[in-house]
C-alpha cells in the first residue's frame, strides 16, 4: 500500500518528489542517483547535436519510465528525435513513444511519417520494426494508416515482416474493433502462409480476433499439423490449443464405442468413483447409440484426427512446460482412452520444475485423475510430499493422492498420510485429515481403520487437528451411526475442552442427531451448553437450539425446562438468525392451541434420516473447462475464454469437410495434382479474393500449397509436377491447334503419331486410338494420348491411378476395379449422348458438346473463313473440347459419389433466360445411390433455378448426367443448394465464370461496328496485352476467346482483327469483343458491353486466356 | 496476452514496470501484496490470483517477484514459463538475477523486455537472437562506451530470427573448437526413519558447452540409451532420429545450453550413495532436546562422496543448538531456524558425526514432528544410473574439434524423514 500511495504522489509532481527518494536509495546506480533533477537538462540534451548526449538523456528517461515515473512532459523533445540516425537513440525513442503516444495523441502524429517511410525500407528488419512501433501507438486517428500498413506487410516478401503483420492485427483490433472484417481477410491470407515463423503469430491473431471463424482453419488444418513441430514454442502452445477446439467440432468422439463396451462388460465401473460420471457415460452411450443407428459401423478415426495426435505427440518432449501441458490437454480431450496414458509421464516430469509450474500442473493432474485414474497410478510415488514443498503444492499433491487411492494402494497411501499428520504445517495437516475422510468414504474396506485413526487424533494436542478430525468424523459417522456410539460418547466429552466453533457445532449436531444412541449423555451436554450459551459463537448457538429441539422431542421429561431456557436466551440474542430460529422452533415443537398441523410432524421433520454427505473432490467436473487454461485453474470463466465444444453427435456435415478436406493426405501427389488442376481455374475465375492471395504469394508453389497440407520434402516435387501438369494442359491445347491447322490448310507436315504414343494408354482406349490416327501432330509430349478426350475425362483417367494405388494397399480387387473404371468411361460417353438427345429434341444440326474436337474445330475454322451462315446455328458452335468441368462434390467428401458440372452452352429449353448446367454424377462407391435430387436452394435475389429431375437410382460404379437451368441474373453470384441422396445431404454451390453468362449472337461486320459505336465511353474497356507465344495466330485466338466466353465470331475483313459477339443470358445485353493483333505478339483487347461489371470481368478472363 | 510486468522485491517495492499494451496502474499490485501478506512465506503466494479486472500471474525467484497482469484467458503455464525465461535471460546477460543488477542495467533490461514481447506475445526469447540485437554488458565495453559514447545495441541487424536454425547464428568463429558435455544426475529420494527407501528416482540433464566454428552437425550416442525413460530436448535435437536410432542428432546453439533432460526408468533400482543414522528427540519435560546424526557411505561405486551437507529445518520452538561435529562446520540460523552442517568429503574410515543438545523455548509444547534432514552431496566422475556416452561425431565442418564428457552425480531432493 505504502508504495502505491507514494507512487500516486509522485505522479502529480514528478520532479519535486523524485529526488528525496533517490537520496536514500543506496541501490540506485549511476542512472538513478545524482543526475535526476529537472527535466530541463534532459530537454537540452535531447536538443543537442551530439548523439552521446541524446543517448544519455534517453537512457535516463527510459529509466524513469521503468520506475513508473511520469515523463510525459518530455514528449515534444523526445519525438523530435524519432528520425535520429543513431540506432540506439532511435530504439529508446520508440520505447518512449509506445509508452506515451496514447496520452499525447496529437504530438504522436508527428512521428507517423517516419514510420511510413520505414515501411518502405529495403531492409526487412527496418520494415518490421517500423510496423511494430506504428501498430503499437494506440492512437485512433491512424487506424486507416495501420490497416494499410498491415495489409501491405501481410504480402511482404519477408516472412519476418509478415510475422510482424500478424502481431499487429490484434493491436489494431483492440484499438478499433470495427476493423474486424478487414482484419479477418488479412488473417485468412496469413493463415495460408507456409512459413513456420508466421504460423504461430497468425493463429494467435486468429484467436484474439475471430476465434469463432473455425471455417478459416479448414484449408490450413493439415498444414498447421505438419508445420507444428518446427514452429517456435510459444506459437506451438497457441496452435495446439486452437486445434483442440477445432478437432472437437470436426471429428467424432473416439471413445464412443469404448463407452458402449464398458457398459456391456460393466467391468470398468470402479474407474468412476461417483454416480455423476456414470450419468455422463450413459449420455455418451446415448450418443453412441445415435451414431451407431445412423452408421451401423464401428468407429473409424478420421485420418486428420490421427494426424493431429501423431504430430503433437513428439512435443511432449519439449523443454517448455507450456507446450507439454498443451499437448497433454489435447490428448486428454481428443485421444482415444487407450492412448491418453502417454501424457502421464510427461506431466510427472514437469513436477520437477519450478514450484509455480508444479502448482499449475498439479491442478490439471488433479482434474485428470478424477476422470482417468489409471493413467497416473504407476506414478503414485511421484506425488509423495516433501516437508520442503510449499503448502499449496502439498495440498494439491494430497488431492491427487486421494484421487488415486483405491483398494490396492490404500494401505500405502494411508501410511504416507500418517507421516503427514505429524507435519508442522497445520493447514497441511488439516487437509490430510480431510483426505483421510475422503478415502474412508470412497473405499469401504478402510472405513473403520480410518475412523479409528481419526479418533486417536482427537487426543492430539493441537486443537486445529482435533477440530478438523471432529468435523471429518462427524461426516463418517453419519454413514453408519449405530455402530459407533462409543465414539459419540468420546466426542461428547470433548466439548469441555475443544474451542474451535466448527468442531463444537459438529459434536452438538452429532449428539442431537443420535441422541437415542446416547440417551444419558445428551441431556447433560445440553445442560452444559445452556450454561455457556451466551458465550458461544453463532454457529454453535444454532446447534445448541437444534440439540435442544431434538431432545425435547425424544426426551421431553428431562429437557423441557432446559429447552425453554435455551429458547428464551435465543429469543433475545443479538443475531437475528438465532432469534428467527428460536421462534420457528418454538412454534414447531411446543404444542399450543394456535400451532397448526405441522407440530404433529415435528419429530419427523427433525429426526428424519439424513443422507450421508458425499465427500467430493473440489476438482470434480472441472474438466468442462479446457485443461491447462486459466479458466480451469480458477474454476471460473475468464474473459475471452473459448468454450471447448462438445463432440458432434454425428460426423460433421460432409460439405463442410469439403472445404476442410481439399486434399487427401494419403493420396499420392498425382491425385493432388489433379485436384489442383480443378481448383486453380475455379478460384481464379470466380473469387477475386483468393486469386489475389495466390498472386500475392511470391513463392512459386504457394498457390498450390495454400490449399494443400503439403509437407516438407514432397512439396517441392509436387510443385514441379503441377507445373508439368499445366504445361501438358497447354500442350493439349496446342495439339488441338495443330490439328485444326492440319485440317484446314495443312500447313504442317503430317507425322504419324501412334508409334510415339505411349502404348498402355492406347490399349485402354482402343476406339479413340482409331480416331486419333486421323489426327496427327508432332506428338512429342507424352500427354498427347490424352489430349483428344474431353478434359473431364482426362482428369478421370488420372484420377483412377491413385485410386488404384490405394486399392493396392487396401483391397485386393485391383483388376476388377480397373475394369469397372473403364466401363464407366464408356458409359459416361454414351449416357451423355443419350442425355442430350433427351433434352435437345430440336432437330437442328447441333454439334453435341461431347462430340469431340473434330467437328467443332471445323466449325470454328469455317467461321474464321466467313463461310458460316444461318445453316450453322451460331448457338451451336460451343467449343466442346474446351468445356471445362468443375467439381461440385469430391468423391471422398461425397462418400463415393462424385459430381462434376460443366456449362454445356446449349440453350436451356424450358427457360431461355437460364444457363444450362450439365451435371455428371459418378457413383464410385460400392453401394447404390438412390433418389438423387436437390433441395434447399439458396439464391441471391433475382436468381432462379430449374432443378434437374430426380435420378431415382444410380447403381454402384455407374454414371449419370442431368441438366439443370440457372438464371444467374447476369452476375457471378453462387447458387447454393443441397444435393441429396437417400442417406446424405451435401452442401454444394455453383458459381459461373462470367463467360458462361452469355450466349453467342450472330451479326455482320457492319452491324457489329454500328453496335460498337453505340457502346463507347464507360461501356468500352480496352486493354493492351502481349499474346502468349502459343496463341499468336488467329485460330488460337479464336479458340482461346471462345473457350473463355460463350461468344460467336463475327466475320471480319481484316486478318489483324478478331471480333466476337454475344448477348447476356438474362437481360440480352450485347457483348462485343475485339482482339486486334499487332507486331511481336502485341495486341489490344476491346470489350463493349452495356453491363460494365460483366465487361470488366470478361476482360480479365479473356486476358488471362490469351496471355497464358 | 501478457499486458504488463512488474518486478517486486522481497520487501514489496515495485522497482520496475513495463507495459506492452495500455498502461495498467501499479495499484493492481495491491491485490498481490494482500495475498503475499496472508501467505507469510513468499513461496506460498498463489501463482495465479484473480482481481476484479485483471488476473495476476507471478513467479518468485531469486528473491524477486515477477508479476504479470493479464486481462484475458491465456494458459497460465505459458505466462509462468515465459516469466522464468525472462529470469533466465537476465541471468544469462548479467550473471545474476537480482534487484541491484536489474536496477544497474535498467536500460538493457527494458530493451530486452521490449524485444521479448510484442503486444504481450513472445517475439524473441532465444538468447542467441537477443544477444545479437542487444549486446550483454561487460566491463571492457562499458569503459569503452563511456569514453566513446558507444552503445550496447548491435549495429548490425540480427540474422538469427531469419535463418531456419533460429537458435544458432551464422558466421560463428573460434580459434579453439571445443565441445564439452556434462552429464549431471540428481537423486531424488525420500528415506524413512529406518533408512528404507520410500521413493527414489534419478533425473539427469546433459549440459553442453559448444564453441564450434560454422554450422556443425553433431551426433551424440550412448552406450546404454535404454536407460533413458523419459526425455525432453532442446528444440535443436531431431526427435525423429532419437525415436528411430536413439542417438541425439543436432545443430548446437552457440555457447552454453541444456541439451536434454531425462529420467531413468523406474524399473532400475536406484543406488542410494549414503546412509544416515539419526536420532533426534525432544524431551517431554524440560526445555531441551538431543540430536545425533551419523552419515556413512552406502553404494558409492567406489568413488568418494564430496560436498556433503545436511540441512535441517528445526521446529520453531528450538532456540539454540549446542552441537559438536567430528568433521566440518555447522551453523544455526536463529531467524529461520535452519541448521546447516557442512561436512565436505566423506571419509569412510572415520564417519562424520554431529551430536549435542538443542535448547527449547521454555513452556512451549514438545514439537510433534521431528524435522526431516535434507542431504546434499556430489560424486565426481560418476553417473549413478550408469549412463555412458559412447561417442560424439561431427559432420558438416572440416576441422577436428576438442571433445570432452564429464559425469557428475548430485543429490536432488534427497530427504530423510525422522
Amino acid at each position: 500500500m505504502s508504495t502505491s500511495s507514494a507512487f500516486n504522489d509522485e505522479k502529480g509532481g514528478s520532479s519535486s518528489v523524485g529526488e528525496p527518494e533517490y537520496g536514500h536509495d543506496p541501490a540506485s546506480g549511476g542512472i538513478f542517483s545524482s543526475d535526476y533533477k529537472r527535466h530541463d537538462d534532459l530537454k537540452e540534451m535531447l536538443d543537442s547535436n551530439k548523439d552521446s548526449l541524446k543517448l544519455e538523456a534517453m537512457k535516463r528517461i527510459v529509466a524513469m519510465i521503468a520506475r513508473g515515473k511520469n515523463a510525459s512532459d518530455l514528449f515534444p523533445a523526445v519525438v523530435k528525435n524519432v528520425a535520429c540516425k543513431n540506432i540506439e537513440v532511435k530504439k529508446l525513442v520508440y520505447v518512449y513513444l509506445v509508452r506515451y503516444a496514447e496520452e499525447q495523441q496529437d504530438l504522436a502524429l508527428l512521428s507517423i511519417s517516419t514510420f511510413q517511410r520505414g515501411l518502405k525500407d529495403p531492409n526487412q528488419l527496418i520494415r518490421a520494426s517500423a510496423l511494430r512501433v506504428l501498430s503499437s501507438i494506440r492512437v485512433t486517428i491512424i487506424v486507416p494508416i495501420m490497416m494499410l500498413a498491415i495489409k501491405e506487410a501481410a504480402s511482404d516478401m519477408s516472412p519476418y515482416v509478415r510475422k510482424t503483420a500478424a502481431h499487429a492485427i490484434p493491436k489494431l483490433y483492440s484499438l478499433d474493433p470495427e476493423q474486424k472484417d478487414q482484419l479477418i481477410e488479412v488473417i485468412e491470407k496469413l493463415l495460408a502462409d507456409k512459413t513456420t515463423l508466421v504460423a504461430g503469430s497468425v493463429v494467435m491473431a486468429f484467436e484474439e480476433v475471430c476465434p469463432e471463424r473455425i471455417d478459416l482453419i479448414h484449408k490450413n488444418y493439415r498444414k498447421l499439423c505438419n508445420l507444428l513441430i518446427d514452429v517456435e514454442e510459444w506459437g506451438q502452445v497457441v496452435i495446439i490449443n486452437m486445434l483442440t477446439r477445432y478437432a472437437r467440432t470436426q471429428f467424432l468422439n473416439p471413445n464412443i464405442n469404448e463407452s458402449l463396451l464398458e457398459e456391456g462388460g460393466g467391468g470398468d465401473k470402479k474407474f468412476y468413483a461417483s454416480d455423476e460420471d456414470e450419468d455422463e457415460d450413459e449420455e455418451k452411450d446415448k450418443k453412441a447409440e445415435a451414431v451407431t443407428m445412423a452408421k451401423r459401423k464401428p468407429y473409424v478415426m478420421d485420418p486428420d484426427h490421427r494426424l493431429l495426435l501423431r504430430n503433437t505427440k513428439p512435443l511432449l518432449q519439449s523443454r517448455n512446460a507450456a507446450v507439454v501441458m498443451a499437448v497433454a490437454q489435447l490428448y486428454f480431450h481428443l485421444a482415444p482412452k487407450a492412448e491418453v496414458g502417454v501424457i502421464a509421464k510427461a506431466l510427472v516430469r514437469l513436477l520437477r520444475s519450478h514450484s509455480e509450474v508444479q502448482y499449475v500442473v498439479l491442478q490439471n493432474v488433479a482434474t485428470m485423475t478424477i476422470k482417468r485414474r489409471g493413467m497416473f497410478e504407476p506414478y503414485l510415488k511421484s506425488f509423495y510430499i516433501r516437508s520442503t514443498d510449499p503448502t499449496q503444492i502439498k495440498i494439491l499433491k494430497l488431492e491427487v493422492l486421494t484421487n488415486l487411492a483405491n483398494e490396492t494402494n490404500i494401505s500405502t497411501i494411508l501410511r504416507e498420510f500418517q507421516t503427514y499428520i505429524k507435519s508442522m504445517d497445520k493447514d497441511f495437516v488439516a487437509a490430510t485429515i480431510q483426505a483421510i475422510g475422503r478415502c474412508a468414504t470412497n473405499i469401504g474396506e478402510v472405513r473403520d481403520t480410518c475412523l479409528n485413526g481419526l479418533v486417536q487424533l482427537l487426543s492430539n494436542r493441537d486443537e486445529l487437528v482435533v477440530a478438523e478430525s471432529v468435523v471429518v468424523i462427524k461426516k463418517l459417522l453419519q454413514m453408519q451411526p449405530e455402530k459407533h456410539s462409543d465414539i459419540i460418547k468420546h466426542m461428547a466429552k470433548l466439548t469441555d475442552n475443544i474451542q474451535v466453533p466448527m468442531a463444537r457445532a459438529s459434536i452438538l449436531w452429532l449428539i442431537g442427531e443420535y441422541c437415542e444412541h446416547v440417551p444419558k449423555i445428551a441431556p447433560d451436554v445440553l445442560r452444559k451448553m445452556a450454561k455457556s450459551f451466551t458465550n458461544e459463537e453463532d454457529i454453535v448457538k444454532l446447534q445448541i437450539i437444534n440439540l435442544a429441539a431434538k431432545l425435547y422431542l425424544t426426551n421431553s421429561k428431562q429437557t423441557k425446562l432446559l429447552t425453554q431456557y435455551v429458547l428464551n436466551l435465543a429469543k433475545y440474542d443479538q443475531n437475528y438468525d438465532i432469534r428467527d430460529r428460536a421462534r420457528f422452533i418454538r412454534q414447531l415443537i411446543v404444542p399450543t392451541e394456535k400451532s397448526g398441523a405441522l407440530s404433529k410432524y415435528a419429530k419427523k421433520l427433525f429426526l428424519a434420516l439424513k443422507p450421508a454427505p458425499v465427500l467430493e473432490s473440489p476438482f470434480k467436473d472441472r474438466d468442462h473447462f479446457q485443461l491447462g487454461s486459466l479458466s480451469h485453474l480458477l474454476n471460473a470463466k475468464a474473459g475471452g475464454y473459448q468454450e471447448l465444444p462438445d463432440w458432434p453427435e454425428a460426423a460433421p456435415d460432409p460439405s463442410v469437410r469439403n472445404v476442410e478436406v481439399p486434399e487427401w493426405t494419403k493420396c499420392s501427389s498425382r491425385e493432388k495434382r489433379k485436384e489442383k488442376k480443378v481448383e486453380k481455374p475455379f478460384y481464379s475465375d470466380s473469387e477475386g479474393e483468393s486469386g489475389a492471395t495466390e498472386s500475392a504469394d511470391s513463392e512459386s508453389d504457394s498457390a498450390s500449397g495454400s490449399e494443400s497440407g503439403s509437407e516438407d520434402s514432397r512439396s517441392g516435387s509436387e510443385s514441379d509436377e503441377s507445373k508439368e501438369a499445366s504445361e501438358s494442359e497447354e500442350e493439349e491445347e496446342e495439339d488441338l491447334k495443330t490439328k485444326k491447322n492440319k485440317e484446314k490448310p495443312l500447313k504442317k507436315p503430317v507425322q504419324e503419331s501412334e508409334s510415339e504414343q505411349s502404348s498402355e494408354e492406347e490399349v485402354r482406349k482402343p476406339e479413340r486410338k482409331s480416331k486419333q490416327s486421323k489426327s496427327d501432330s508432332e506428338s512429342e509430349s507424352e500427354s498427347e494420348s490424352e489430349s483428344e478426350s474431353s478434359e473431364s475425362e482426362s482428369e478421370d483417367s488420372e484420377d483412377s491411378e491413385p485410386e488404384l494405388k490405394k486399392k493396392k494397399k487396401g483391397a485386393p480387387s485391383k483388376p476388377a476395379f480397373k475394369a469397372t473404371k473403364k466401363d464407366n468411361k464408356k458409359e459416361k460417353k454414351e449416357m451423355s449422348l443419350l442425355d442430350l438427345d433427351d433434352f435437345e429434341p430440336a432437330p437442328s444440326p447441333q454439334v453435341t458438346p461431347v462430340n469431340s474436337f473434330l467437328s467443332n474445330s471445323l466449325v470454328t475454322d469455317l467461321e474464321g473463313l466467313s463461310l458460316s451462315d444461318s445453316a450453322l446455328m451460331p448457338a451451336t458452335i460451343a467449343p466442346s473440347s474446351a468445356l471445362k468441368s468443375y467439381e461440385l462434390l469430391h468423391r471422398i467428401t461425397g462418400e463415393g459419389l462424385s459430381v462434376e458440372y460443366c456449362f454445356s452452352r446449349q440453350p436451356f429449353i424450358t427457360d431461355a433466360n437460364m444457363v444450362a448446367v450439365q451435371v455428371h454424377f459418378t457413383n464410385n462407391s460400392t453401394s447404390d445411390t438412390k433418389s438423387l435430387h436437390m433441395e434447399d436452394v439458396k439464391l441471391q435475389s433475382g436468381m432462379r433455378v430449374k432443378e434437374f429431375p430426380e435420378i431415382e437410382l444410380l447403381p454402384a460404379g455407374e454414371t449419370a448426367t442431368a441438366v439443370m437451368g440457372i438464371d444467374f441474373c447476369d452476375s457471378t453470384q453462387t447458387a447454393n443448394f443441397q444435393l441429396c441422396t437417400h442417406t446424405r445431404k451435401f452442401f454444394v454451390s455453383i458459381q459461373p465464370p462470367v463467360g458462361e453468362l452469355m450466349r453467342p449472337f450472330f451479326m455482320t461486320e457492319n452491324e457489329f461496328k454500328k453496335e460498337q459505336g453505340q457502346l463507347m465511353g464507360m461501356n468500352e474497356i480496352t486493354e493492351k496485352l502481349i499474346l502468349d507465344v502459343k496463341c499468336r495466330n488467329e485460330h488460337a485466338i479464336v479458340q482461346k476467346v471462345t473457350t473463355a466466353a460463350n461468344l460467336s465470331r463475327v466475320p471480319c475483313g481484316s486478318d489483324k482483327e478478331c471480333r466476337f459477339a454475344g448477348r447476356t443470358v438474362t437481360s440480352s445485353s450485347l457483348v462485343l469483343v475485339t482482339v486486334a493483333t499487332k507486331d511481336q505478339g502485341a495486341a489490344q483487347l476491346t470489350v463493349n458491353c452495356e453491363k460494365m461489371v460483366i465487361g470488366t470481368m470478361l476482360v480479365k478472363d479473356i486476358l488471362l486466356a490469351l496471355t497464358q | 496476452m501478457i499486458d504488463s510486468l512488474f518486478l517486486i522485491n522481497h520487501s514489496g517495492d515495485i522497482f520496475l514496470e513495463k507495459h506492452w499494451k495500455s498502461v495498467i496502474s501499479r495499484s493492481v499490485c495491491d491485490y498481490f501484496f494482500e495475498a503475499k501478506e496472508k501467505a507469510v512465506d513468499p513461496e506460498n503466494v498463489a501463482p495465479v490470483l484473480q482481481t476484479p479486472h485483471h488476473y495476476l500471474i507471478s513467479i518468485y525467484r531469486d528473491k524477486i517477484f515477477f508479476l504479470s497482469a493479464i486481462q484475458t484467458e491465456v494458459p497460465p503455464l505459458f505466462v509462468i514459463e515465459f516469466l522464468h525465461r525472462v529470469g533466465d535471460t537476465f541471468l544469462d546477460y548479467f550473471g545474476e538475477c537480482s534487484e541491484t543488477v536489474i536496477k544497474d542495467n535498467v536500460v538493457i533490461v527494458y530493451e530486452l523486455l521490449e524485444e521479448m514481447l510484442d503486444n504481450g506475445f513472445p517475439l524473441a526469447t532465444e538468447s542467441n537472437v537477443l544477444k545479437e540485437m542487444i549486446k550483454p554488458p561487460n566491463i571492457l565495453r562499458s569503459v569503452v562506451n563511456t569514453l566513446t559514447g558507444g552503445s550496447n545495441v548491435g549495429n548490425t541487424l540480427p540474422t538469427g530470427q531469419l535463418s531456419n536454425v533460429p537458435w544458432r547464428r551464422a558466421g560463428v568463429k573460434y580459434t579453439n573448437n571445443e565441445a564439452y558435455f556434462d552429464v549431471i544426475e540428481e537423486i531424488d529420494a525420500i528415506l524413512d526413519k529406518s533408512g528404507t527407501t520410500v521413493f527414489a528416482e534419478i533425473q539427469g540433464v546433459i549440459e553442453a558447452c559448444v564453441r564450434l566454428t560454422g554450422m556443425p552437425d553433431l551426433t551424440l550416442s550412448f552406450m546404454n540409451p535404454r536407460l533413458l525413460d523419459d526425455v525432453s530436448f532442446h528444440p535443436c535435437v531431431r526427435f525423429k532420429r532419437w525415436e528411430s536410432e536413439r542417438v541425439l542428432s543436432f545443430i548446437p546453439p552457440d555457447g552454453n545450453f541444456t541439451l536434454m533432460s531425462y529420467q531413468v526408468s523406474s524399473q532400475n533400482l536406484v543406488a542410494i550413495p549414503v546412509y544416515v543414522k539419526q536420532n533426534i528427540s525432544f524431551l517431554e519435560a524440560g526445555s531441551c532436546g538431543r540430536l545425533d546424526i551419523t552419515i556413512g557411505p552406502k553404494q558409492t561405486m567406489g568413488k568418494t562422496v564430496e560436498g556433503l551437507m545436511v540441512t535441517v529445518h528445526m521446529p520453531k520452538a528450538v532456540l539454540t543448538v549446542n552441537l559438536t561435529a567430528t568433521q566440518g562446520t555447522h551453523t544455526y540460523d536463529l531467524a529461520t531456524k535452519v541448521l546447516v552442517w557442512d561436512i565436505g568429503k566423506l571419509n569412510p574410515q572415520k564417519l562424520p558425526n554431529l551430536r549435542g543438545s538443542l535448547s527449547m523455548q521454555p513452556g512451549a509444547p514438545k514439537p510433534e514432528e521431528n524435522p526431516s534432514l535434507n542431504i546434499d552431496l556430489k560424486i565426481q566422475q560418476l553417473a549413478i544410473s550408469g549412463l555412458k556416452v559412447s561417442r560424439l561425431d561431427m559432420y558438416g565442418e572440416k576441422y577436428k574439434p576438442f571433445k570432452g564428457v564429464k559425469y557428475l552425480t548430485k543429490a536432488g531432493k534427497f530427504q530423510v524423514r525422522t
